[in-house]
């Protein structure tokens, strides 16, 4: 029996707009650019990618889903996502939600707001986990079982903590340095917990799909189904649970549709499961597919991110770190007031806001290792203090 | 070993501007890679150091001569300049005896490349080219659109500017906003035109450089209670964008009290910006120091915060990089040169004066954005060497000649 398990990560921030310091204290709309084609403009950029990719790939999976009962997949669904998505495309929730009761498809608890608050406070990032799981509940009927922190970032402490909430399994990356000679591809134990299992990514295999589909300076250009399941087979020489995690917007918006990815995606189902003994497993099921081998310990953070795998895009530098810091140290007295203020500020912990600041690819002139909705790091910055000033003026009112 | 004619107007220690400051770098690298250089300048002086080429002197007047003979108003120079019993001369009339030397020259040597910097010498340079077949390269540092605010100009020198590009097989331009001005205002092919960024002064790098307290005290004091100090440099005039500056300190004054602005340098907007100053009520945060250069000027750098480029238009911009060796972090307009070599720097368009205030505010506030901004810019600022620029021209100079390789 071999398995691959797919997972897709849904996620938009809520951009804040170019707030001017002559904007603190007199207007408090941080969220809504009016100038609809601005780069801030969170509408415009959802219907954006919504039509490169939200659409054509949920109607991809969609269509497999009814057609193949062995076809699973598992998402996990940012709550800043699902208000975005709730206030400028309804239907597409309805359409998860159709999928979800198919039964094959399952949702991964994650932090509402896709913040670091494991980082920089705990109570936050627990509530904020709680609101997340409420949402899914009240939108999909279901609870997470399996958990996910923001990049896939995973420590002992996080895999300590998901033990003691009894989560099934909880997601990381299946890192060489952490994993030394062990395979990605088997069922492993969080270090020290009694349930919940470890799913590791197998990088190498979901990159070539996320990362280098439609690179043609790749020596693989063009990957057909044919070659990638022949990798697929021969990594199962090394354990039979393939792990593909990647974002939900690999299809459309990071590989485009004339790249042939749909094509690609909807072939490989058909021939992955036309095998004998061959699977598709939901996160669920893959903890369950096999006792596990190992107890795997990450004592260092370890993410998705970068060649480094590390949080160094988020907080690299003093602005990602002082932003960060002025945004939770303020938690208590902001949380007293709560209501709209509140709602505000959690929309202020989503990792984009920091990531947008990232200098570590800037001075190289590397323009494309720099997506953001700002025309530097330095602005990012210079906008998102201005709103936390704004923050400072409404609790003292 | 390649032989190159270099036509330009000053050579430093008698230089008006950045214009000498270039060309000196740039051949002395031009020369470590191997050109053999003969540069001509319009007046007779002794140029002692420059042993890397030949300099020679086209017309037997003093250097001082060309301070007063400006090419827009005045005919002649400021009669206080002259000796007594000397001539006075126009610069028209310097241009033509210039271009007699080099036609002179010419009949005598043939060098393999004639590299023209601005309109000053273009019409010796298309004389090159026309009667004598020679390549010419043409350098723009400024054209006569940056020089008069993108308005209108002196007609005279935007078609000697127009001949010389249209005759030159290359251009070299310092930046790409000149590039754009070249092939949009000139109509000149964009597959002729390369850009090769400038870099600092290797003297200003290397000279020796103390900072005391004694020259700016006042200045000095301010900064230990708090304040932060915010400059600019160069000539008060419509091209740097001064007045929206001046907007933008009242703007930025009325929300942090604790800032500082230093306008040094002179020119015909000095009363407007001075009014400007009184009508938004912030002469007392604002410094006029007047001319300055040299040590004065460094000293400018050297307790300033945060430098400001806030031109309208500017070929390069090379005071950012003097303010960038001396610590400051660094505001450019993005219609600045040097705004396209340098990353770590925050960036507004030269009329967005909310945007230039909301800067100011947010680096005086902001430890973390100052010192991230201030490590950036440090690793930044040398990336361009003259060596780098060197090999560039020299690529240049191959491409211009068909038949032959130098170097």
């Amino acid at each position: 029996m071999r398995a691959i398990c797919l997972y897709l990560h849904i996620h938009q921030p809520w951009r804040y707009r170019r707030y001017s310091i002559f904007d603190v204290a007199h207007n408090h709309n941080y969220w809504y650019e009016n100038d609809y084609y601005d780069k801030q403009n969170n509408e415009r950029i959802f219907r954006k990618v919504s039509e490169k990719s939200y659409k054509p790939m949920l109607a991809l999976l969609e269509r497999n889903l009814k057609r193949y009962p062995g076809f699973k997949v598992s998402m996990s669904i940012t709550g800043t996502w699902l208000e975005q998505a709730l206030e400028w495309e309804p239907e597409l929730v309805e359409q998860i939600r159709r999928m979800v009761s198919t039964g094959q498809v399952e949702i991964v608890g994650e932090t509402y707001y896709h913040s670091l608050a494991f980082f920089f406070d705990k109570n936050e990032f627990v509530e904020q986990v709680k609101m997340h799981s409420d949402l899914v509940a009240r939108l999909f009927g279901v609870r997470p079982r399996v958990f996910r922190n923001t990049e896939l970032s995973y420590n002992n402490e996080l895999g300590k903590w998901c033990d003691e909430m009894g989560y099934k399994a909880v997601l990381a990356e299946g890192w060489d340095k952490v994993l030394g000679w062990k395979s990605p591809n088997h069922v492993y134990k969080v270090a020290g917990g009694t349930r919940t299992k470890l799913l590791l990514k197998n990088y190498r295999l979901s990159d070539d799909i996320a990362f280098r589909f439609s690179n043609r300076q790749w020596a693989e250009w063009p990957l057909t189904v044919e070659k990638y399941q022949n990798w697929v087979n021969d990594d199962c020489l090394r354990g039979n649970l393939i792990n593909l995690f990647m974002d939900f917007e690999t299809f459309g918006e990071h590989q485009w549709a004339d790249s042939g990815i749909f094509n690609f995606m909807n072939e490989l189902i058909y021939r992955w499961l036309s095998e004998y003994d061959n699977k598709f497993v939901t996160v669920s099921e893959a903890s369950e597919l096999e006792e596990p081998a190992d107890e795997i310990s990450m004592p260092n953070t370890v993410t998705w991110a970068d060649t480094e795998r590390d949080l160094t895009a988020w907080l690299g530098n003093d602005m990602q770190q002082e932003g960060q810091e002025a945004l939770y140290s303020i938690a208590s007295e902001v949380k007293k007031i709560g209501g709209d203020l509140l709602d505000d500020w959690r929309r202020m912990t989503t990792s984009d806001h920091a990531y947008y600041m990232c200098t570590k690819y800037w001075n190289d002139g590397d323009v494309h290792a720099y997506f953001s909705a700002y025309d530097s790091p330095y602005d990012a910055f210079m906008y998102y203090m201005n709103v936390l000033r704004d923050f400072e003026y409404r609790l003292k009112k | 070993m390649m032989k190159i004619l270099m036509l330009g107007w000053e050579l430093p220690p008698h230089n008006s501007g950045g214009l000498g400051v270039a060309c000196l770098n740039l051949s002395r690298a031009l020369a470590h890679n191997g050109a053999q250089i003969d540069f001509v300048v319009p007046y007779t002086a002794p140029h002692e150091g420059i042993d890397f080429m030949n300099v020679l002197s086209a017309c037997k007047v003093d250097p001082l001569f060309r301070y007063g003979a400006g090419a827009y108003d005045s005919k002649y120079v400021d009669k206080s300049l002259i000796p007594e019993g000397e001539k006075t001369v126009s610069i028209r009339e310097i241009q033509h005896d210039y271009c007699k030397f080099v036609n002179e020259y010419l009949m005598e040597y043939k060098p393999d490349v004639v590299h023209a910097h601005d309109w000053l010498t273009f019409e010796a340079g298309v004389l090159a080219k026309k009667n004598y077949g020679i390549p010419l390269v043409a350098h723009v540092h400024a054209t006569e659109f940056d020089r008069s605010g993108m308005t209108y100009g002196n007609q005279l020198i935007h078609e000697i500017e127009r001949e010389g590009l249209m005759y030159a097989d290359k251009i070299i331009a310092v930046s790409q906003a000149t590039r754009d001005i070249i092939v949009k205002k000139y109509h000149i092919p964009a597959d002729k035109v390369e850009v090769v960024y400038n870099s600092l002064d290797e003297e200003f790098v290397k000279s020796a450089y103390h900072y005391d307290d004694e020259d700016y005290k006042y200045l000095e004091k301010m900064k230990s209670l708090g304040y932060t100090i915010v400059s600019t440099v160069g000539r008060f005039t419509v091209q740097k964008g001064l007045a929206n500056m001046m907007r933008a300190a009242a703007r930025a004054i009325s929300k942090n009290k604790k800032l500082i602005f230093v306008f040094a340098g002179d020119g015909e907007q000095k009363d407007e910006l001075l009014e400007l100053s009184a009508k938004y009520r912030i002469s007392a945060n604002v410094v006029f120091t007047g001319f300055v250069r040299g040590k004065q000027l460094r000293d400018i750098y050297e307790i300033s915060d945060i430098f400001v480029m806030s031109s309208i238009s500017e070929p390069f911009g090379l005071t950012a990089l003097e303010a960038a060796h001396h610590g400051d972090v660094l505001i450019l307009t993005k219609q600045s040169g040097v705004a396209e070599v340098i990353r770590s720097a925050m960036r507004y368009d030269f009329w967005d004066t909310e945007k230039l205030a909301d800067e100011i505010i947010a680096i005086a506030e902001s430890k973390a954005l100052k010192k991230t901004l201030r490590e950036g810019i440090e690793k930044e600022y040398m990336k361009i060497s003259w060596g780098d620029i060197a090999k560039h021209v020299i690529e240049v100079y191959n491409r211009v000649d068909k038949h032959k390789e130098f170097c």
